[in-house]
């Protein structure tokens, strides 16, 4: 029912206007003098070294997409986790989730032992 | 609540476990064994892919039992199965000196060909639409790879891309078709859909256009014209054993779902999709005729020469009746023979010393009846089988295809077909006369040519003669495969 | 309710938007981005009809296809990357070696 939903509209939106608050009256009453230093990009206390905007090393994709894979194949033990109480006989759920968890298992084997996991 | 798990019978589908678990034991073996060695992983898939050959030959004793409404062992299944171990056992053949000389990572090669073999066998025994997408994606994912595989090779990178992005544009039109029948026939088994479309009378709009949209995903894997776009550009780009495989096995796997889907699960809308058929037969072959005559390319000619023939096979299926269908089974069979035969003639002219166009052109064949008669014997044969000249296989498929179309009262499908065989015999009787008739290039010496390669060649043009002198007993067996699917 | 012709209408919007995405489209990450649209809007169609029906293979049909197309994405983006390492663009218009 929508009505179920009334606290948490109302907690969005209470979380909507105190951020709100929170960006504009600094920028509506502080005091600005901008210099060069305050301009700069925050980086954890860092000086900056070059523009953000630059390419990132192909290490990244490959461990995005390694990820993508593993991650994506959780989508078939969810509903297995959930109903594995009631599967009859248990042993034999166990058995074929095995075999699915063992055939990625390979895929990892297979990925480290060609060194797809090495940072180089 | 308990769930009591269904019990499988998993004899039923023995041969692709037995290609998938040869696949994962290629790879657990390349990953122990050193680099010199890699060579014998073509045996161990060599031996897996006849080991399936043999279990589909031995389940076939008529009783076609099903997996749960997923996947059937009937003689349709294991007839295609036949024809797909014939393309892979014929690639790996020809892969044996040819990985090595185009530098192909051999562990993933041999994995990805075999995980493609299994989808293609999963795709001709799918009788439920989920299970045809999954195995369709099994055996283009592993072909999306397998294309790409020469990273040497700017070509090999680009055709990937380019089959990638229309066969996953494909996919999605194919998916997209697969959702609307599932919302009017309420179910994804095949079985069920057919029983809706009995019940149901006049069709709905939304279920023809389902059926159209999957025609379109099959058609751009079978390449129908005008999904047949990409087929030239891949062919030619892709490693030519890859290439081998491809034409053959892709396209044996996407008749195979749609003449399941078209003639089992649609078998009574008949009227509403066999005109559609025989239009795109007779423009594919056209099409594909015309663009083959101008190719001096030998990689694109077979290109363009694979999407007449997906022309000429879909007569059959357009027949829509058992004589078309088991023409169609035949056409397929012989096919993998005369089609995979041809391109391993490529690979081993690619060897010739002075070969200037990598043996892909046709100048690259002259005068090879001087110097390699037996290999010049085998083309001439794969050439004029592809033609249609009688008494070789070829001959007898587009027979049988042509003349169940007659049957079907499509005379002029028949007679686009001959009227195409006869253009299609300048471009096939052009590669013979350049090897017979022109002289070759003094710098053309010729290299000793793979055991592997000679044994295939043999092998597949010892079949294409076989099958023209005596077709019987695989007429006999597409007859049986084509009634298991028509069903009696 | 929201009736099912809206989630229909939504899904056939969206395979549409998909399609023309990597037909017009140049830039090789986008042309997956719309094939990954066309594939979500085939699921949002079995969905609607797998709810609507009081049928759950549509729901098993989803789970299959999310995983595929994480698959599929995965070959694509290798492939990409094979080919930029040849030429350095994702413009698939680029890719023009073959041809003829």
């Amino acid at each position: 029912m929508p009505a179920d939903y009334l606290p948490i509209l109302f907690f969005a939106v209470v979380a909507v206007v105190l951020s709100a608050i929170a960006v504009l009256m600094p920028a509506l009453f502080g005091p600005k003098r901008p210099t060069s230093v305050k301009l700069a990009p925050y980086e954890s206390g860092k000086l900056p070294i070059g523009p953000a905007r630059r390419r990132f090393s192909i290490q990244y994709y490959l461990y995005a997409v390694l990820f993508i894979l593993f991650d994506v194949e959780i989508v078939f033990l969810f509903p297995w986790a959930v109903v594995f109480r009631d599967l009859a006989p248990r042993w034999l759920g166990l058995a074929e989730a095995a075999v699915f968890v063992l055939i990625l298992l390979l895929g990892l084997a297979y990925v480290w032992k060609k060194g797809g996991l090495e940072w180089e | 609540m308990e769930i009591s798990l269904p019990t499988f019978d998993f004899l039923v589908v023995a041969p692709e476990i037995v290609v998938l678990i040869t696949a994962l034991l290629v790879m657990v073996v390349d990953m122990v064994i050193g680099r010199e060695q890699k060579g014998r992983l073509a045996w161990v898939a060599l031996v897996g892919v006849l080991a399936a050959g043999a279990l589909s030959y031995y389940l076939w004793d008529g009783s076609d039992p099903a997996l749960h409404d997923m996947l059937a062992a009937d003689g349709y299944a294991l007839f295609l199965n036949l024809a797909i171990l014939v393309a892979a056992a014929l690639a790996i053949l020809f892969s044996l000196e040819y990985t090595g000389r185009v530098g192909l990572a051999q562990g993933e090669y041999y994995t990805l060909l075999l995980l493609s073999t299994a989808g293609m066998m999963l795709m001709a025994a799918a009788i439920n639409l989920m299970t045809i997408f999954l195995a369709l994606e099994i055996l283009s994912i592993s072909l999306y790879v397998l294309v790409g595989l020469n990273r040497a090779e700017r070509r090999s990178a680009e055709a990937a891309l380019k089959y990638f992005v229309l066969g996953a544009f494909a996919s999605g039109f194919l998916l997209y078709g697969m959702a609307l029948i599932y919302g009017q026939a309420g179910t994804t088994s095949l079985a069920g859909i057919r029983a809706a479309v009995q019940a149901g009378g006049e069709p709905s709009a939304l279920l023809l256009v389902g059926l159209g949209l999957m025609i379109a995903g099959f058609g751009f894997k079978v390449a129908l014209v005008p999904f047949q776009m990409w087929t030239p550009d891949v062919y030619q780009g892709a490693p030519t054993s890859v290439t081998a495989f491809m034409s053959v096995g892709a396209k044996v796997a996407g008749f195979a779902a749609l003449g399941r889907v078209a003639l089992y699960a649609f078998g009574d809308l008949q009227g509403d999709w066999r005109w559609v058929l025989a239009v795109l037969s007779a423009l594919t072959m056209t099409v594909g005729n015309l663009a083959a005559l101008r190719q001096a390319n030998l990689k694109r000619m077979l290109a363009y020469s694979s999407i007449a023939h997906a022309g000429y096979a879909l007569a059959g299926l357009a027949a829509g009746n058992a004589q078309g269908t088991s023409g169609l089974l035949f056409y397929l069979f012989a096919y993998a023979f005369m089609n995979a035969g041809a391109f391993a003639i490529i690979i081993a002219a690619g060897r010739f010393e002075g070969a200037t166009g990598g043996g892909e052109t046709l100048d690259d064949f002259a005068g090879l009846a001087a110097r390699k008669p037996g290999l010049a014997v085998a083309m001439a044969l794969f050439m004029l089988s592809l033609a249609g000249v009688p008494p070789l296989a070829g001959f007898l498929a587009k027979l049988y295809v042509f003349g169940a179309a007659v049957r079907g009262g499509l005379i002029w499908l028949a007679v686009f077909g001959v009227v195409n065989s006869v253009i299609s015999a300048y471009y096939y009787l052009r590669v013979v006369v350049s090897m017979y008739m022109r002289e070759g290039r003094p710098a053309a010496v010729p290299a000793p040519v793979c055991a592997g390669l000679q044994v295939g060649v043999a092998l597949a043009a010892v079949a294409i003669v076989l099958l023209g002198l005596w077709p019987g007993p695989i007429v006999d067996l597409a007859r049986v495969a084509a009634l298991a699917l028509l069903g009696g | 309710m929201v009736p099912a012709s809206y989630y229909l209408i939504l899904s056939a919007i969206l395979f549409t938007v998909g399609a023309v995405g990597v037909l017009i489209r140049r830039n090789a990450l986008v042309v997956f981005m719309s094939v990954e649209m066309m594939l979500n809007a085939a699921n949002l169609t079995l969905l609607t009809y797998s709810r609507f029906l009081g049928d759950v293979q549509g729901q098993v049909f989803v789970l299959l296809v999310i995983a595929v197309a994480a698959a599929e994405v995965a070959v694509g983006l290798a492939i990409v990357v094979a080919l930029f390492r040849h030429e350095a663009t994702t413009d698939v218009d680029e890719a023009n070696l073959l041809h003829g």
